[in-house]
């Protein structure tokens, strides 16, 4: 029909594979607890709270070059939301998206205070702020103080489906958080945020604003990591403020994501697999775990800068979802787009 | 006269973490990263002396003449087996190196001594204290530790500002490029820098071993509390990090003060308002916009 011509592609045949078996993976997923025994299903929440933390974290640091140590903040703090709602008569499954909400809502003045610090001294000062959160929360005696409260609300439902809801909502926030970072990454914010990242100056003076792009994608972060807080008070049907608040978090964010290929789509989906079975193969041990999960990150950052991920496609080329634009040759009669 | 006493062992703590927050403020200045590790080798020296004393006797001061040396040499081997490799990855490198490495040395610790409280007894030391008056004591620990931090300061001042290695320092946090056209060799300056700080953080360990008790997390808050010395005190200047160790100790005893259970958050608050307020640090100098 047409001659050869260059074609500008956003789609290609990997990309909408990947598409349409993302799509029979989540339908095949949310069946899941039908044919499958409890504790598959609850290691299978637990596994989609490790990614909903590994997508937060990497849209943060991967996209925004924003490394922080303090994102256990928001995941604390949503858990709270979710047991202070739940006290004052919102039934905890409610409590989720209002949780997020509200994790999302509190980061935008906390942005205001952590932005005046860069680099290292954002990684420390989003710590501190977490800490403070934690002191501040295990006072609170009405929401059980230093020792935590557990969520009685669920208790008049049959344990199962307790768990099969928990393990649909753990689910659902997975993949909204996935969709949103791919929709955030195809969109002008997106481009902004990788220009940014590149070279911020440089971006600054092509007309990007930088503080309000830094800010939106700080906020969106840490509304995922929030929804990884509602999620795990659901999960454990109680929470305490030393361990929701527990810097451990920000380690497994940043495992999931180096390992997985830090700045990349695929690779938080990688760590957290990676990450997930990693945590299943290494449970009898006890601080082992800890320790190789240490050495491995110190290694994959020296020696494995792109992570598994960025070292199978390093030229960003078999990328599995439709995020940028690329040049082909081709005939336009066979165009996707 | 308790508010009064409660300043001034507050003012005794602040030299403390002005002893662990010159090495930060020194690798920082040079390489321009936080060693996030940087509370965990402190606690490490701390069981390394432990360790030492359980299996050698004898009092712990006399310890301190092996694992200093040990700590600088250790530190400069991180630097040139790791840290400087991650400098060449770009600026999140170093971070998550250091990083990994702080969850290495905690649960490695954890694993190796357990969780509890251990702490390292030094006789009399650790309880003899001078009387000012009948609600004032000064304990003769808190003072000495006080009194060599302050000389650890000057002394890494001097060097600073007075000795070859140190100029060569200071030229290479003025400015990499130019410093290492007229000549300054930078790796050496680098690992000359991490193992003086190294062995600034392990006195500063040693210390706070004796003064109080450590866990194998206990490094954690050793960091944020160099940290935040250093940031209140105003970057790039030791004696701004002498002052910002003492306000945090001073904010610190004065919240416990008021509800024992305040005094870190007391020190955090104090923190979070001079980033809001005053960003530069209270001695605002030339590195302050890096």
């Amino acid at each position: 029909m047409s001659a050869e011509t260059t074609l500008v592609r956003r789609y290609s045949r990997t990309t909408l594979g990947a598409l349409a078996a993302s799509g029979v993976l989540v339908f095949v997923l949310a069946w899941f607890p039908a044919f499958a025994g409890e504790s598959s299903v609850n290691r299978l929440t637990q596994f989609f709270s490790l990614l909903i933390l590994a997508v937060g974290w990497n849209l943060l640091a991967g996209y925004g070059g924003m490394v922080s140590i303090g994102q256990q903040a928001f995941l604390g703090l949503s858990s709270y939301c979710v047991l202070y709602l739940s006290l004052h008569g919102v039934l905890a499954w409610w409590g989720v998206p209002l949780a997020i909400v509200f994790a999302g809502l509190v980061s935008v003045p906390i942005s205001f205070l952590a932005f005046r610090l860069r680099g290292s001294f954002f990684a420390i000062g989003t710590w501190v702020i977490a800490d403070v959160c934690l002191l501040v929360v295990a006072q609170v005696e009405t929401l059980g103080g230093g020792a935590g409260a557990s969520l009685s609300d669920l208790n008049n439902y049959r344990p199962v489906t307790v768990d099969d809801v928990t393990y649909w909502v753990g689910l659902a926030i997975a993949v909204s958080a996935l969709v949103a970072c791919a929709l955030v990454l195809r969109s002008r914010l997106g481009l902004a945020l990788v220009s940014i990242r590149d070279d911020e100056r440089a971006a600054e003076a092509t007309g990007v604003n930088v503080a309000r792009t830094k800010r939106i994608v700080y906020v969106l972060s840490a509304a995922i990591c929030g929804g990884a807080g509602a999620l795990l008070i659901l999960a454990n049907l109680e929470v305490q403020p030393d361990s929701t608040f527990s810097v451990q978090y920000s380690a497994f964010m940043i495992f999931m994501v180096l390992v997985g290929g830090i700045g990349t789509f695929e690779g938080p989906v990688v760590g957290a697999i990676f990450f997930f079975l990693l945590q299943q193969w290494l449970a009898a041990y006890g601080a082992w775990y800890l320790i190789i999960l240490g050495a491995v990150a110190v290694a994959v950052t020296l020696w494995l800068p792109k992570g598994i991920w960025g070292t199978v496609d390093p030229k960003n080329r078999r990328s599995l979802v439709p995020l940028r634009h690329r040049v082909t040759r081709g005939r336009d009669s066979t165009s996707l787009d | 006269m308790i508010w009064i006493n409660a300043i001034i062992q507050g003012l005794l703590l602040g030299g403390l973490y002005a002893m662990f927050s010159c090495g930060l403020s020194l690798m920082f200045g040079v390489m321009r990263f936080v060693n996030l590790a940087h509370g965990d080798f402190a606690v490490l020296s701390a069981y390394a002396a432990y360790v030492l004393v359980e299996h050698a006797g004898g009092t712990p001061l006399w310890t301190f003449a092996a694992v200093i040396p040990a700590a600088a040499i250790i530190g400069f081997l991180l630097q040139r087996l790791l840290l400087d490799r991650a400098l060449i990855g770009g600026s999140l490198s170093p971070l998550l190196v250091t990083f990994g490495l702080s969850i290495l040395i905690q649960n490695a610790l954890q694993q190796g001594f357990g969780a509890n409280n251990e702490s390292l007894f030094v006789g009399s030391l650790s309880y003899e204290s001078w009387k000012v008056n009948n609600s004032i004591y000064l304990g003769r620990l808190d003072v000495i530790v006080f009194v060599i931090a302050v000389a650890l300061i000057a002394g890494l001042q001097l060097f600073l500002s007075k000795s070859r290695p140190g100029r060569m320092m200071r030229a290479t946090a003025d400015n990499r490029r130019s410093a290492a056209l007229s000549g300054v060799n930078e790796r050496r300056v680098r690992a000359t820098a991490t193992a003086i700080a190294l062995a600034t953080v392990a006195i500063g360990g040693l210390f706070l071993a004796m003064r109080t008790s450590f866990t194998p997390t206990s490094g954690s808050n050793d960091l944020i509390f160099a940290f935040e010395s250093v940031i209140i005190g105003g970057l790039g200047n030791l004696w701004g990090t002498l002052l910002g160790g003492l306000i945090l100790g001073v904010a610190q005893t004065v919240g416990s003060q008021i509800n024992p259970a305040d005094g870190i958050l007391a020190g955090h608050l104090v923190f979070l308002a001079i980033l809001a307020y005053r960003p530069q640090g209270i001695i605002a100098s030339r590195y302050a916009d890096s």
